[in-house]
């Protein structure tokens, strides 16, 4: 062996020696900033992860675009009908009085609210765009209650990492970490340009992340948990979508 | 050997036209490691990009301009293909599976990794005199005389010369110029505009130009763009000697018998 191929291969080692345990003090770090997506693990982990870690920094607090009344969509595309549940039709048939929404987890006061309760909180709206992952759009605004209000209202613990939310279809849910929960274009929403939310578009009441794509925006909200752990949930994954092989985090 | 940002550049390359470099006797180095270790690592994420966006393409296959559009609005483009997405009104009975779960995650794995290998070809190639030496045209390449005569060699079919395997002509390099410079940024701009959080941040990505579903259609048409290149690329490179230029860009070396091979 030569001098130089010794010290290539002396350099070579403390190169990738270096490498390894940078990456590792930089998965750190971003887990302590939390900067790790729930679904990082896999093939694709570190494309999800370079995303999420990349458009937290980068959109902590920004505000997604907002639009004129005039932009507003004269059609809605609504691409979902009403859960066929019978239990739905039931709470469709009374006009959704006895509809709730129900709170718990990592929280002071576990709460269930009902659609008046919800309407009776500060109002707030948004002409913004939904963006369909599979590359369809359209505009409305949406009228509701800050998910931050309600969080605030319910005393969320300090330790608290995700806002966990599930449809009255058992087989959708989905997860915000804080940052978009917290966000004040997150709303839990009710009222659709002018009106109460049709249901063919997530009425009585939807989830509203408009710096997201529309599957984030989970329609027929009945239920939220606020938790530090997502492994709790499902597959542990955050979310219906990643079991499914769609990202947790849809800012993209 | 070569070595990564020092290869040894081919002779003749720095000459003022390309058309007059001179040729190398022997065995050369005709691309730096640099450049053919990025090459690859392109090509193998464009193939990734353009199966994994026509999937995504085919959850909707319809193209609209200006802000918004969906079923319900007026589309300047429907691909006749069936959809995997029962809604869409395509025309066919049939509904395709939806692979959009992977496609999606494979899309942005391998556009991260295209950007990240672009910006290193690019640092590179700025601060080499890779973009200077090798593909900015010379002196004589713009002239109408020598591109008119190139355009006729091209249509001909003709072989390159000697002198020619060992730099690019005009036509080469506006081609490369093209890709390097405004498709590659543009396609990866209008990606980024479709992303609602990246917009969030920086709206003018998406407001300059013309709304989202403009993104949406222009990301479309530069891909298709490049796989026009593609295409011709890999036609030239037959035309030229398909196993000397890939040798070429594999190992680095070319030899001026291999040519006719």
């Amino acid at each position: 062996m030569t001098d130089l191929s010794r010290r290539k291969l002396i350099l070579g080692g403390l190169a990738a020696t270096a490498g390894v345990s940078g990456l590792g003090v930089a998965a750190r770090i971003a887990e302590k900033h939390g900067l790790i997506p729930p679904d990082h693990g896999g093939i694709y982990g570190p494309g999800e992860t370079l995303t999420y870690a990349a458009q937290r920094l980068l959109t902590r607090h920004s505000l997604a675009r907002e639009f004129a009344p005039g932009q507003i969509s004269k059609r809605p595309f609504a691409n979902e009908i009403a859960p066929p549940s019978e239990s739905f039709r039931q709470l469709q048939a009374d006009g959704f009085v006895d509809w709730r929404v129900t709170i718990d987890g990592m929280i002071d006061r576990p709460t269930a609210f009902s659609l008046a309760q919800i309407k009776s909180y500060p109002r707030s709206s948004q002409i913004t765009e939904v963006v369909c992952e599979e590359g369809w759009s359209y505009i409305a605004e949406w009228i509701g209650v800050r998910l931050s209000y309600v969080l605030g209202l319910v005393g969320v613990h300090p330790q608290a990492r995700y806002v966990v939310y599930f449809s009255i279809d058992p087989n959708w849910w989905d997860s915000l970490d804080m940052a978009e929960a917290m966000h004040p274009q997150t709303f839990l929403s009710y009222g659709m340009n002018g009106n109460d939310i049709p249901v063919g578009t997530g009425g009585p009441l939807r989830m509203r992340v408009p710096r997201q794509l529309g599957y984030k925006s989970v329609k027929f909200i009945t239920h939220l948990t606020v938790t530090d752990d997502l492994k709790k949930f499902g597959k542990g994954l955050g979310s219906v979508e990643p079991e499914a092989g769609y990202a947790w985090y849809a800012g993209i | 050997m070569t070595t990564l940002g020092s290869a040894p550049m081919p002779l003749g390359a720095g000459a003022a036209s390309s058309a007059s470099a001179v040729r190398s006797p022997t065995l050369t180095s005709r691309h730096s490691a640099l450049v053919r270790v990025t090459h690859w690592i392109i090509t193998l994420c464009f193939f990734a990009l353009l199966v994994s966006g026509v999937e995504i393409l085919v959850s909707h296959p319809r193209f609209y301009w200006g802000e918004t559009g969906n079923d319900l609005t007026i589309a300047w483009l429907k691909i006749p293909i069936p959809s995997s997405r029962d809604l869409v009104p395509t025309g066919y009975s049939n509904v395709l599976p939806d692979q959009n779960g992977w496609s999606r995650s494979l899309h942005f794995q391998a556009a991260w990794v295209v950007v990240l290998t672009g910006l290193l070809y690019a640092i590179f190639g700025f601060f080499t005199g890779h973009f200077r030496q090798n593909l900015a045209p010379g002196k004589g390449d713009l002239s109408w005389r020598n591109l008119s005569h190139e355009i006729a060699g091209h249509l001909r079919f003709k072989r390159l010369g000697d002198s020619e395997a060992w730099s690019y002509n005009a036509l080469q390099r506006l081609a490369y110029l093209l890709v390097i410079f405004i498709l590659f940024p543009l396609v990866i701009w209008t990606g980024l505009a479709m992303s609602p959080a990246f917009d969030s941040a920086f709206p003018a990505t998406v407001t300059l130009l013309g709304g989202r579903q403009s993104a949406r259609s222009i990301h479309f048409l530069v891909s298709l763009t490049l796989v026009v290149f593609l295409v011709m690329h890999i036609v030239m490179i037959y035309v030229a000697g398909f196993w000397s230029r890939t040798r070429a860009m594999i190992t680095g070396r070319a030899d001026r018998a291999m040519e006719r091979t």
